[in-house]
Protein backbone atom coordinates (compact mmCIF):
# COMPACT_ATOMS: atom_id res chain seq x y z
CA UNK A 1 0.00 0.00 0.00
CA UNK A 2 2.82 2.38 0.85
CA UNK A 3 4.12 2.03 -2.69
CA UNK A 4 0.74 2.75 -4.20
CA UNK A 5 0.46 5.85 -2.06
CA UNK A 6 3.95 7.09 -2.84
CA UNK A 7 3.66 6.51 -6.57
CA UNK A 8 0.30 8.23 -6.70
CA UNK A 9 1.79 11.23 -4.88
CA UNK A 10 4.57 11.20 -7.46
CA UNK A 11 1.98 11.25 -10.23
CA UNK A 12 0.24 14.17 -8.55
CA UNK A 13 3.55 16.04 -8.20
CA UNK A 14 4.32 15.53 -11.88
CA UNK A 15 0.86 16.79 -12.82
CA UNK A 16 1.40 19.89 -10.67
CA UNK A 17 4.62 20.60 -12.54
CA UNK A 18 3.01 20.10 -15.96
CA UNK A 19 0.05 22.20 -14.88
CA UNK A 20 2.29 25.04 -13.76
CA UNK A 21 4.21 24.84 -17.03
CA UNK A 22 1.00 25.07 -19.06
CA UNK A 23 -0.21 27.96 -16.89
CA UNK A 24 2.72 29.92 -18.30
CA UNK A 25 1.40 30.22 -21.84
CA UNK A 26 -1.81 31.90 -22.95
CA UNK A 27 -2.84 29.05 -25.23
CA UNK A 28 -2.48 26.29 -22.67
CA UNK A 29 -3.18 28.15 -19.43
CA UNK A 30 -6.68 26.82 -18.93
CA UNK A 31 -5.53 23.27 -19.52
CA UNK A 32 -2.70 23.86 -17.06
CA UNK A 33 -5.13 24.89 -14.38
CA UNK A 34 -7.15 21.75 -15.04
CA UNK A 35 -4.04 19.59 -14.73
CA UNK A 36 -3.30 21.17 -11.38
CA UNK A 37 -6.90 20.53 -10.34
CA UNK A 38 -6.55 16.92 -11.37
CA UNK A 39 -3.30 16.62 -9.42
CA UNK A 40 -5.04 17.98 -6.33
CA UNK A 41 -7.96 15.59 -6.73
CA UNK A 42 -5.61 12.62 -7.12
CA UNK A 43 -3.64 13.60 -4.02
CA UNK A 44 -6.82 14.00 -1.97
CA UNK A 45 -8.39 10.75 -3.14
CA UNK A 46 -5.30 8.60 -2.55
CA UNK A 47 -4.95 10.08 0.93
CA UNK A 48 -8.55 9.23 1.70
CA UNK A 49 -8.26 5.71 0.30
CA UNK A 50 -4.89 4.62 1.65
CA UNK A 51 -5.44 5.94 5.15
CA UNK A 52 -8.85 4.29 5.17
CA UNK A 53 -10.40 7.55 6.16
CA UNK A 54 -13.36 7.85 3.89
CA UNK A 55 -15.25 6.95 7.07
CA UNK A 56 -15.18 9.68 9.71
CA UNK A 57 -18.04 12.03 9.02
CA UNK A 58 -16.14 15.14 10.12
CA UNK A 59 -13.80 14.81 7.14
CA UNK A 60 -16.63 14.74 4.62
CA UNK A 61 -18.37 17.64 6.35
CA UNK A 62 -15.15 19.69 6.43
CA UNK A 63 -14.50 19.11 2.75
CA UNK A 64 -18.03 19.95 1.69
CA UNK A 65 -18.24 23.11 3.82
CA UNK A 66 -14.85 24.39 2.66
CA UNK A 67 -15.53 23.47 -0.95
CA UNK A 68 -18.92 25.19 -0.97
CA UNK A 69 -17.58 28.40 0.55
CA UNK A 70 -14.69 28.44 -1.91
CA UNK A 71 -16.97 27.73 -4.84
CA UNK A 72 -19.46 30.44 -3.99
CA UNK A 73 -16.74 33.04 -3.46
CA UNK A 74 -15.09 32.10 -6.76
CA UNK A 75 -18.38 32.49 -8.62
CA UNK A 76 -19.47 35.75 -7.03
CA UNK A 77 -16.22 37.69 -6.72
CA UNK A 78 -15.82 40.85 -8.82
CA UNK A 79 -12.69 40.88 -10.94
CA UNK A 80 -11.70 44.21 -9.39
CA UNK A 81 -11.66 42.47 -6.00
CA UNK A 82 -9.37 39.71 -7.20
CA UNK A 83 -6.32 40.98 -5.25
CA UNK A 84 -8.24 40.94 -1.94
CA UNK A 85 -9.53 37.47 -2.65
CA UNK A 86 -6.12 36.07 -3.46
CA UNK A 87 -4.78 37.69 -0.29
CA UNK A 88 -7.52 36.12 1.81
CA UNK A 89 -7.09 32.68 0.23
CA UNK A 90 -3.37 32.91 0.86
CA UNK A 91 -4.16 33.52 4.50
CA UNK A 92 -6.43 30.49 4.60
CA UNK A 93 -3.69 28.32 3.11
CA UNK A 94 -1.35 29.67 5.79
CA UNK A 95 -3.65 28.94 8.71
CA UNK A 96 -4.40 25.47 7.36
CA UNK A 97 -0.68 24.70 7.44
CA UNK A 98 -0.36 26.06 10.97
CA UNK A 99 -3.35 24.01 12.16
CA UNK A 100 -1.99 20.82 10.63
CA UNK A 101 1.41 21.39 12.23
CA UNK A 102 -0.09 22.14 15.63
CA UNK A 103 -2.34 19.12 15.39
CA UNK A 104 0.74 17.04 14.65
CA UNK A 105 2.38 18.55 17.72
CA UNK A 106 -0.57 17.47 19.89
CA UNK A 107 -0.77 13.95 18.42
CA UNK A 108 2.61 13.02 16.89
CA UNK A 109 2.61 10.25 14.30
CA UNK A 110 5.97 8.92 15.48
CA UNK A 111 7.18 8.76 19.07
CA UNK A 112 9.60 9.90 20.25
CA UNK A 113 9.38 12.90 17.92
CA UNK A 114 12.63 13.23 15.96
CA UNK A 115 14.59 16.47 16.24
CA UNK A 116 14.17 17.38 12.57
CA UNK A 117 10.40 17.05 12.84
CA UNK A 118 10.42 19.45 15.78
CA UNK A 119 12.54 21.96 13.90
CA UNK A 120 10.39 21.91 10.76
CA UNK A 121 7.31 22.06 12.97
CA UNK A 122 8.51 25.40 14.30
CA UNK A 123 9.03 26.63 10.74
CA UNK A 124 5.58 25.47 9.74
CA UNK A 125 3.89 27.17 12.70
CA UNK A 126 5.85 30.36 12.07
CA UNK A 127 5.46 30.69 8.29
CA UNK A 128 1.83 29.62 8.32
CA UNK A 129 0.88 32.14 10.98
CA UNK A 130 2.82 35.01 9.39
CA UNK A 131 1.06 34.20 6.11
CA UNK A 132 -2.31 34.32 7.87
CA UNK A 133 -2.02 37.62 9.71
CA UNK A 134 0.01 39.29 6.95
CA UNK A 135 -2.62 38.30 4.41
CA UNK A 136 -5.44 39.54 6.62
CA UNK A 137 -3.77 42.95 6.84
CA UNK A 138 -3.21 43.01 3.07
CA UNK A 139 -6.88 42.07 2.63
CA UNK A 140 -8.00 44.84 5.00
CA UNK A 141 -5.88 47.41 3.16
CA UNK A 142 -7.11 46.39 -0.27
CA UNK A 143 -10.72 46.14 0.84
CA UNK A 144 -10.51 49.61 2.39
CA UNK A 145 -11.16 48.29 5.90
CA UNK A 146 -8.01 50.06 7.00
CA UNK A 147 -6.09 52.94 5.46
CA UNK A 148 -3.88 51.95 2.56
CA UNK A 149 -1.11 54.31 3.55
CA UNK A 150 1.91 52.91 5.38
CA UNK A 151 1.48 52.72 9.15
CA UNK A 152 4.77 52.95 10.93
CA UNK A 153 4.87 52.33 14.67
CA UNK A 154 7.49 53.89 16.89
CA UNK A 155 10.61 51.72 16.84
CA UNK A 156 8.99 49.60 14.18
CA UNK A 157 12.13 47.84 12.93
CA UNK A 158 13.29 47.23 16.47
CA UNK A 159 9.94 45.63 17.25
CA UNK A 160 10.25 43.33 14.22
CA UNK A 161 13.76 42.45 15.28
CA UNK A 162 12.68 41.64 18.84
CA UNK A 163 9.86 39.45 17.51
CA UNK A 164 12.28 37.51 15.32
CA UNK A 165 14.68 37.02 18.21
CA UNK A 166 11.70 35.94 20.30
CA UNK A 167 10.74 33.31 17.75
CA UNK A 168 14.29 31.95 17.70
CA UNK A 169 14.45 31.80 21.52
CA UNK A 170 11.02 30.16 21.82
CA UNK A 171 12.05 27.74 19.10
CA UNK A 172 15.21 26.71 20.93
CA UNK A 173 13.28 26.34 24.18
CA UNK A 174 10.71 24.24 22.38
CA UNK A 175 13.29 21.90 20.87
CA UNK A 176 14.89 21.44 24.30
CA UNK A 177 11.56 20.78 26.02
CA UNK A 178 8.89 19.80 23.48
CA UNK A 179 6.50 18.77 26.23
CA UNK A 180 6.03 22.30 27.53
CA UNK A 181 2.87 23.47 25.72
CA UNK A 182 3.74 27.13 26.18
CA UNK A 183 6.54 27.31 23.60
CA UNK A 184 4.67 26.46 20.41
CA UNK A 185 1.88 28.81 21.49
CA UNK A 186 4.40 31.60 22.06
CA UNK A 187 5.87 30.94 18.62
CA UNK A 188 2.41 31.26 17.08
CA UNK A 189 1.71 34.45 19.05
CA UNK A 190 5.00 36.10 18.03
CA UNK A 191 4.45 35.04 14.40
CA UNK A 192 0.93 36.49 14.45
CA UNK A 193 2.19 39.87 15.63
CA UNK A 194 5.09 39.76 13.19
CA UNK A 195 2.74 39.16 10.26
CA UNK A 196 0.88 42.34 11.19
CA UNK A 197 3.92 44.52 11.79
CA UNK A 198 5.46 43.16 8.60
CA UNK A 199 2.64 44.33 6.32
CA UNK A 200 1.23 47.49 7.96
CA UNK A 201 4.20 49.72 7.00
CA UNK A 202 3.76 48.83 3.32
CA UNK A 203 1.65 51.26 1.29
CA UNK A 204 -1.29 50.42 -0.94
CA UNK A 205 0.68 51.02 -4.13
CA UNK A 206 3.15 48.32 -3.16
CA UNK A 207 0.45 45.71 -2.64
CA UNK A 208 1.32 43.80 -5.87
CA UNK A 209 4.65 42.98 -4.28
CA UNK A 210 3.11 42.02 -0.94
CA UNK A 211 0.52 39.72 -2.51
CA UNK A 212 3.16 37.99 -4.60
CA UNK A 213 5.34 37.56 -1.53
CA UNK A 214 2.52 36.22 0.63
CA UNK A 215 1.69 33.80 -2.15
CA UNK A 216 5.24 32.55 -1.92
CA UNK A 217 4.90 32.22 1.88
CA UNK A 218 1.71 30.18 1.64
CA UNK A 219 3.62 27.73 -0.54
CA UNK A 220 6.54 27.61 1.85
CA UNK A 221 4.14 27.00 4.74
CA UNK A 222 2.69 23.99 2.91
CA UNK A 223 6.21 22.80 2.16
CA UNK A 224 7.24 23.09 5.81
CA UNK A 225 4.18 21.07 6.78
CA UNK A 226 5.32 18.50 4.23
CA UNK A 227 8.65 18.28 6.06
CA UNK A 228 6.81 17.71 9.34
CA UNK A 229 4.73 14.89 7.86
CA UNK A 230 7.53 13.60 5.57
CA UNK A 231 5.10 13.99 2.70
CA UNK A 232 6.73 14.66 -0.66
CA UNK A 233 3.70 15.96 -2.53
CA UNK A 234 3.31 18.71 0.06
CA UNK A 235 6.99 19.53 -0.15
CA UNK A 236 7.01 19.64 -3.95
CA UNK A 237 3.76 21.52 -4.51
CA UNK A 238 4.64 23.97 -1.75
CA UNK A 239 8.13 24.54 -3.14
CA UNK A 240 6.75 25.20 -6.63
CA UNK A 241 4.42 27.86 -5.25
CA UNK A 242 7.15 29.28 -3.05
CA UNK A 243 9.46 29.65 -6.05
CA UNK A 244 6.85 31.08 -8.39
CA UNK A 245 5.76 33.60 -5.77
CA UNK A 246 9.35 34.74 -5.33
CA UNK A 247 9.82 35.21 -9.07
CA UNK A 248 6.66 37.29 -9.36
CA UNK A 249 7.78 39.34 -6.36
CA UNK A 250 11.07 40.04 -8.10
CA UNK A 251 9.32 40.96 -11.37
CA UNK A 252 7.08 43.43 -9.55
CA UNK A 253 10.05 45.01 -7.81
CA UNK A 254 11.90 45.31 -11.13
CA UNK A 255 8.85 46.95 -12.69
CA UNK A 256 8.95 49.62 -10.00
CA UNK A 257 12.73 49.79 -9.98
CA UNK A 258 12.81 49.12 -6.27
CA UNK A 259 14.60 46.49 -4.30
CA UNK A 260 12.54 44.05 -2.30
CA UNK A 261 14.25 45.37 0.82
CA UNK A 262 13.16 48.88 -0.06
CA UNK A 263 9.55 47.83 -0.61
CA UNK A 264 9.37 45.93 2.66
CA UNK A 265 11.23 48.33 4.88
CA UNK A 266 11.32 51.59 2.96
CA UNK A 267 7.79 52.88 3.71
CA UNK A 268 8.00 55.03 0.58
CA UNK A 269 5.00 56.87 -0.80
CA UNK A 270 3.92 57.88 2.66
CA UNK A 271 1.05 59.84 4.12
CA UNK A 272 -0.76 61.80 1.47
CA UNK A 273 -1.18 58.92 -0.93
CA UNK A 274 -4.77 59.78 -1.74
CA UNK A 275 -3.83 63.47 -1.98
CA UNK A 276 -6.78 64.72 -3.98
CA UNK A 277 -6.04 68.29 -2.99
CA UNK A 278 -4.17 69.73 -5.96
CA UNK A 279 -0.52 69.25 -5.23
CA UNK A 280 0.56 71.13 -8.30
CA UNK A 281 3.81 72.32 -6.81
CA UNK A 282 5.11 75.76 -5.92
CA UNK A 283 4.57 78.05 -8.87
CA UNK A 284 1.07 78.06 -10.25
CA UNK A 285 1.08 76.62 -13.71
CA UNK A 286 -1.96 76.48 -15.87
CA UNK A 287 -3.70 73.37 -17.00
CA UNK A 288 -5.90 73.15 -20.04
CA UNK A 289 -9.24 71.64 -19.13
CA UNK A 290 -11.35 69.95 -21.73
CA UNK A 291 -14.65 68.13 -21.85
CA UNK A 292 -15.47 64.71 -23.23
CA UNK A 293 -16.95 66.41 -26.32
CA UNK A 294 -13.64 68.17 -27.01
CA UNK A 295 -11.87 64.85 -26.70
CA UNK A 296 -14.33 63.23 -29.10
CA UNK A 297 -13.65 65.95 -31.67
CA UNK A 298 -9.94 65.28 -31.51
CA UNK A 299 -10.58 61.56 -31.88
CA UNK A 300 -12.33 62.31 -35.15
CA UNK A 301 -9.17 63.56 -36.75
CA UNK A 302 -6.64 60.95 -35.71
CA UNK A 303 -5.27 57.75 -37.14
CA UNK A 304 -3.78 56.03 -34.13
CA UNK A 305 -4.61 55.86 -30.44
CA UNK A 306 -2.84 54.09 -27.63
CA UNK A 307 -4.90 53.62 -24.49
CA UNK A 308 -3.12 53.48 -21.15
CA UNK A 309 -5.46 52.05 -18.51
CA UNK A 310 -4.72 52.40 -14.81
CA UNK A 311 -6.35 51.40 -11.57
CA UNK A 312 -8.70 54.41 -11.73
CA UNK A 313 -10.30 52.74 -14.74
CA UNK A 314 -11.01 49.61 -12.72
CA UNK A 315 -12.33 51.53 -9.73
CA UNK A 316 -14.75 53.39 -11.98
CA UNK A 317 -15.70 50.09 -13.70
CA UNK A 318 -15.09 51.84 -17.00
CA UNK A 319 -13.44 48.95 -18.83
CA UNK A 320 -16.62 47.88 -20.64
CA UNK A 321 -17.51 51.29 -21.98
CA UNK A 322 -13.86 51.82 -22.86
CA UNK A 323 -13.98 48.72 -24.99
CA UNK A 324 -17.12 50.09 -26.68
CA UNK A 325 -15.21 53.28 -27.50
CA UNK A 326 -12.27 51.31 -28.85
CA UNK A 327 -14.62 49.36 -31.11
CA UNK A 328 -16.17 52.55 -32.49
CA UNK A 329 -12.72 53.94 -33.23
CA UNK A 330 -11.54 50.69 -34.79
CA UNK A 331 -14.65 50.59 -36.98
CA UNK A 332 -13.59 54.00 -38.32
CA UNK A 333 -10.24 52.64 -39.32
CA UNK A 334 -8.33 54.08 -36.38
CA UNK A 335 -5.53 51.95 -35.05
CA UNK A 336 -6.28 51.29 -31.37
CA UNK A 337 -3.90 49.58 -29.00
CA UNK A 338 -3.66 49.20 -25.24
CA UNK A 339 -0.40 49.73 -23.39
CA UNK A 340 -0.18 47.83 -20.12
CA UNK A 341 2.39 48.85 -17.54
CA UNK A 342 3.61 45.89 -15.45
CA UNK A 343 2.27 47.37 -12.21
CA UNK A 344 -1.06 48.60 -13.58
CA UNK A 345 -3.78 47.44 -11.20
CA UNK A 346 -3.39 46.05 -7.73
CA UNK A 347 -1.70 42.73 -8.38
CA UNK A 348 0.62 41.44 -11.09
CA UNK A 349 -1.31 41.20 -14.36
CA UNK A 350 -4.52 42.51 -12.80
CA UNK A 351 -5.25 44.95 -15.64
CA UNK A 352 -5.10 42.15 -18.20
CA UNK A 353 -7.83 40.28 -16.34
CA UNK A 354 -10.03 43.37 -16.03
CA UNK A 355 -9.76 44.06 -19.76
CA UNK A 356 -10.33 40.41 -20.61
CA UNK A 357 -13.52 40.57 -18.57
CA UNK A 358 -14.62 43.48 -20.77
CA UNK A 359 -14.02 41.28 -23.82
CA UNK A 360 -10.92 43.14 -24.92
CA UNK A 361 -8.95 40.57 -26.93
CA UNK A 362 -5.54 40.01 -25.44
CA UNK A 363 -3.67 40.48 -28.68
CA UNK A 364 -4.41 44.22 -28.71
CA UNK A 365 -2.81 44.52 -25.26
CA UNK A 366 0.85 45.44 -25.45
CA UNK A 367 3.49 45.22 -22.79
CA UNK A 368 5.57 48.25 -22.05
CA UNK A 369 8.72 47.12 -23.84
CA UNK A 370 6.79 46.20 -26.97
CA UNK A 371 4.93 49.45 -27.36
CA UNK A 372 7.16 52.15 -25.94
CA UNK A 373 8.78 52.89 -29.31
CA UNK A 374 5.39 53.36 -30.94
CA UNK A 375 4.27 56.39 -28.95
CA UNK A 376 6.32 58.78 -31.09
CA UNK A 377 4.32 57.75 -34.16
CA UNK A 378 0.99 57.88 -32.36
CA UNK A 379 -1.55 60.67 -32.57
CA UNK A 380 -3.18 60.29 -29.17
CA UNK A 381 -2.09 58.66 -25.95
CA UNK A 382 -5.28 58.29 -23.91
CA UNK A 383 -4.45 57.79 -20.24
CA UNK A 384 -7.34 56.67 -18.08
CA UNK A 385 -6.99 56.54 -14.34
CA UNK A 386 -3.21 56.14 -14.41
CA UNK A 387 -0.57 58.58 -13.34
CA UNK A 388 2.69 57.35 -11.82
CA UNK A 389 3.36 54.88 -14.63
CA UNK A 390 3.40 57.72 -17.20
CA UNK A 391 5.10 60.38 -15.09
CA UNK A 392 8.19 61.70 -16.93
CA UNK A 393 9.62 62.78 -13.57
CA UNK A 394 10.68 59.15 -13.26
CA UNK A 395 13.25 59.80 -16.00
CA UNK A 396 14.72 63.07 -14.84
CA UNK A 397 13.93 64.05 -11.29
CA UNK A 398 16.58 62.40 -9.19
CA UNK A 399 14.99 63.08 -5.80
CA UNK A 400 11.62 61.68 -6.83
CA UNK A 401 10.42 58.40 -5.32
CA UNK A 402 9.61 57.40 -8.89
CA UNK A 403 13.10 58.09 -10.21
CA UNK A 404 14.38 55.22 -12.30
CA UNK A 405 11.04 53.46 -12.65
CA UNK A 406 10.47 52.45 -16.28
CA UNK A 407 7.46 54.39 -17.59
CA UNK A 408 5.27 54.36 -20.67
CA UNK A 409 6.54 57.06 -23.04
CA UNK A 410 3.17 58.73 -23.49
CA UNK A 411 4.80 62.16 -23.66
CA UNK A 412 6.23 61.26 -27.08
CA UNK A 413 2.74 61.01 -28.58
CA UNK A 414 1.46 64.01 -30.55
CA UNK A 415 -1.41 64.59 -28.14
CA UNK A 416 -1.69 63.39 -24.58
CA UNK A 417 -5.13 62.99 -23.05
CA UNK A 418 -5.59 62.41 -19.35
CA UNK A 419 -8.91 61.22 -17.99
CA UNK A 420 -8.58 61.73 -14.27
CA UNK A 421 -10.67 62.64 -11.27
CA UNK A 422 -8.44 65.45 -10.11
CA UNK A 423 -5.02 67.02 -10.30
CA UNK A 424 -3.91 64.79 -7.44
CA UNK A 425 -0.56 63.11 -7.56
CA UNK A 426 -0.39 59.33 -7.78
CA UNK A 427 0.46 56.93 -4.98
CA UNK A 428 4.05 58.00 -5.12
CA UNK A 429 2.99 61.56 -4.27
CA UNK A 430 4.94 62.97 -7.22
CA UNK A 431 3.34 65.76 -9.27
CA UNK A 432 3.18 64.98 -12.98
CA UNK A 433 4.77 67.73 -15.11
CA UNK A 434 3.03 66.35 -18.16
CA UNK A 435 -0.28 67.80 -16.92
CA UNK A 436 1.07 71.25 -17.74
CA UNK A 437 2.45 70.43 -21.17
CA UNK A 438 0.99 72.30 -24.15
CA UNK A 439 0.03 69.14 -25.95
CA UNK A 440 -1.78 67.72 -22.96
CA UNK A 441 -5.55 67.73 -22.64
CA UNK A 442 -6.89 67.18 -19.15
CA UNK A 443 -10.41 65.80 -18.99
CA UNK A 444 -11.48 65.76 -15.36
CA UNK A 445 -14.10 63.41 -14.06
CA UNK A 446 -14.94 59.84 -13.20
CA UNK A 447 -13.43 57.55 -15.83
CA UNK A 448 -16.72 55.87 -16.60
CA UNK A 449 -18.65 59.15 -16.92
CA UNK A 450 -16.02 60.68 -19.19
CA UNK A 451 -15.65 57.66 -21.46
CA UNK A 452 -19.43 57.28 -21.66
CA UNK A 453 -19.59 60.93 -22.72
CA UNK A 454 -16.90 60.26 -25.30
CA UNK A 455 -18.82 57.33 -26.74
CA UNK A 456 -22.00 59.39 -26.88
CA UNK A 457 -20.30 62.23 -28.73
CA UNK A 458 -18.61 59.85 -31.13
CA UNK A 459 -21.93 58.20 -31.94
CA UNK A 460 -23.70 61.51 -32.54
CA UNK A 461 -21.37 62.59 -35.26
CA UNK B 1 17.41 12.30 10.05
CA UNK B 2 17.80 10.43 6.78
CA UNK B 3 14.27 11.30 5.74
CA UNK B 4 15.09 14.93 6.43
CA UNK B 5 18.00 14.80 3.97
CA UNK B 6 15.72 13.29 1.33
CA UNK B 7 13.12 15.96 2.03
CA UNK B 8 15.71 18.71 1.61
CA UNK B 9 16.77 17.20 -1.71
CA UNK B 10 13.20 17.07 -2.94
CA UNK B 11 12.49 20.60 -1.75
CA UNK B 12 15.58 22.10 -3.35
CA UNK B 13 15.02 20.46 -6.70
CA UNK B 14 11.36 21.48 -6.69
CA UNK B 15 12.34 25.10 -6.02
CA UNK B 16 14.64 25.04 -9.03
CA UNK B 17 11.90 23.60 -11.21
CA UNK B 18 9.55 26.31 -9.95
CA UNK B 19 12.03 29.05 -10.90
CA UNK B 20 12.50 27.54 -14.35
CA UNK B 21 8.79 27.19 -15.01
CA UNK B 22 7.78 30.68 -14.01
CA UNK B 23 10.62 32.83 -15.27
CA UNK B 24 9.25 33.20 -18.80
CA UNK B 25 5.58 33.70 -18.02
CA UNK B 26 4.12 36.75 -19.83
CA UNK B 27 2.60 39.49 -17.60
CA UNK B 28 -0.78 38.75 -19.19
CA UNK B 29 -0.94 35.57 -17.13
CA UNK B 30 0.47 36.79 -13.85
CA UNK B 31 -2.85 37.09 -12.04
CA UNK B 32 -4.22 33.68 -13.11
CA UNK B 33 -0.84 32.21 -12.32
CA UNK B 34 -0.98 33.68 -8.87
CA UNK B 35 -4.48 32.49 -8.08
CA UNK B 36 -3.72 29.10 -9.63
CA UNK B 37 -0.53 28.59 -7.67
CA UNK B 38 -2.38 29.87 -4.63
CA UNK B 39 -4.81 27.00 -5.08
CA UNK B 40 -1.88 24.59 -5.37
CA UNK B 41 -0.60 25.74 -1.99
CA UNK B 42 -3.87 24.33 -0.64
CA UNK B 43 -2.16 20.93 -1.01
CA UNK B 44 -1.79 21.20 2.74
CA UNK B 45 -5.31 19.73 2.71
CA UNK B 46 -3.61 16.33 2.45
CA UNK B 47 -2.02 16.92 5.84
CA UNK B 48 -5.33 18.19 7.15
CA UNK B 49 -7.09 14.97 6.11
CA UNK B 50 -4.56 12.93 8.05
CA UNK B 51 -4.86 15.19 11.08
CA UNK B 52 -8.65 14.99 11.12
CA UNK B 53 -8.71 11.21 10.83
CA UNK B 54 -9.78 9.87 14.22
CA UNK B 55 -12.76 8.02 15.51
CA UNK B 56 -12.65 9.50 18.98
CA UNK B 57 -12.46 13.27 19.05
CA UNK B 58 -9.45 15.07 20.41
CA UNK B 59 -8.36 18.69 20.08
CA UNK B 60 -6.03 17.64 17.28
CA UNK B 61 -8.99 16.20 15.35
CA UNK B 62 -10.89 19.44 15.63
CA UNK B 63 -7.86 21.42 14.40
CA UNK B 64 -7.59 18.99 11.50
CA UNK B 65 -11.20 19.54 10.51
CA UNK B 66 -10.75 23.32 10.68
CA UNK B 67 -7.65 22.93 8.51
CA UNK B 68 -9.68 20.92 5.99
CA UNK B 69 -12.26 23.71 5.75
CA UNK B 70 -9.67 26.46 5.25
CA UNK B 71 -7.59 24.44 2.81
CA UNK B 72 -10.64 23.43 0.77
CA UNK B 73 -11.75 27.07 0.47
CA UNK B 74 -8.25 27.76 -0.80
CA UNK B 75 -8.27 24.84 -3.23
CA UNK B 76 -11.78 25.01 -4.70
CA UNK B 77 -12.01 28.81 -4.68
CA UNK B 78 -8.54 29.19 -6.17
CA UNK B 79 -8.97 26.73 -9.01
CA UNK B 80 -12.47 27.87 -9.89
CA UNK B 81 -11.65 31.55 -10.01
CA UNK B 82 -8.55 30.83 -12.08
CA UNK B 83 -10.65 28.88 -14.55
CA UNK B 84 -13.17 31.73 -14.64
CA UNK B 85 -10.43 34.23 -15.43
CA UNK B 86 -8.74 32.14 -18.06
CA UNK B 87 -12.11 31.55 -19.72
CA UNK B 88 -12.34 35.30 -20.32
CA UNK B 89 -9.04 35.58 -22.15
CA UNK B 90 -9.57 35.42 -25.87
CA UNK B 91 -7.85 36.45 -29.03
CA UNK B 92 -9.39 38.93 -31.41
CA UNK B 93 -11.68 36.84 -33.58
CA UNK B 94 -11.48 39.36 -36.39
CA UNK B 95 -7.72 39.09 -36.67
CA UNK B 96 -7.94 35.34 -36.26
CA UNK B 97 -9.97 35.18 -39.43
CA UNK B 98 -6.99 36.76 -41.09
CA UNK B 99 -8.34 40.25 -41.73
Amino acid sequence: MIYLEQFTYLLASALFIIGLKYLGSAKTARKGNQYAMMAMAIAIVITLVVSGIAGPVQIIVGMVVGGLIGGVVAKKIEMTSMPQMVALFNGFGGIASTLVAYSEYLEPTTLPVPLDVNITLILSLFIGTVTLTGSLIAFAKLQGLMPGRPLVLPLHQLLNFVLMIGVVIFGVMYVMAPDVPMWPLLIIAAAAIFGVTFVIPIGGADMPVVIALLNSYSGLAASATGFVLSNNVLIIAGALVGASGLILTQLMCDAMNRSLFNVLFGAVGTDDSTGDAGTGGGEQKTVTRYTAEDAAMIMDTVQSVIIVPGYGLAVAQAQHVLHEMAEILTARGIDVKYAIHPVAGRMPGHMNVLLAEANVPYDVLYEMDDINDEFQNTDVALIIGANDVVNPAARTKKDSPLYGMPILNVDYARTVMFVKRSMGAGFAGEANPLFFDDKTMMVFGDAKAVVTGLVKSLKEE
Amino acid sequence: MESLIVSIYVFTLAVFIGFELITKVPPLLHTPLMSGSNAISGITVVGALLAANANNWKVSTLLGVLAIVFAMINVIGGFMVTDRMLGMFRKDKKTEKGA
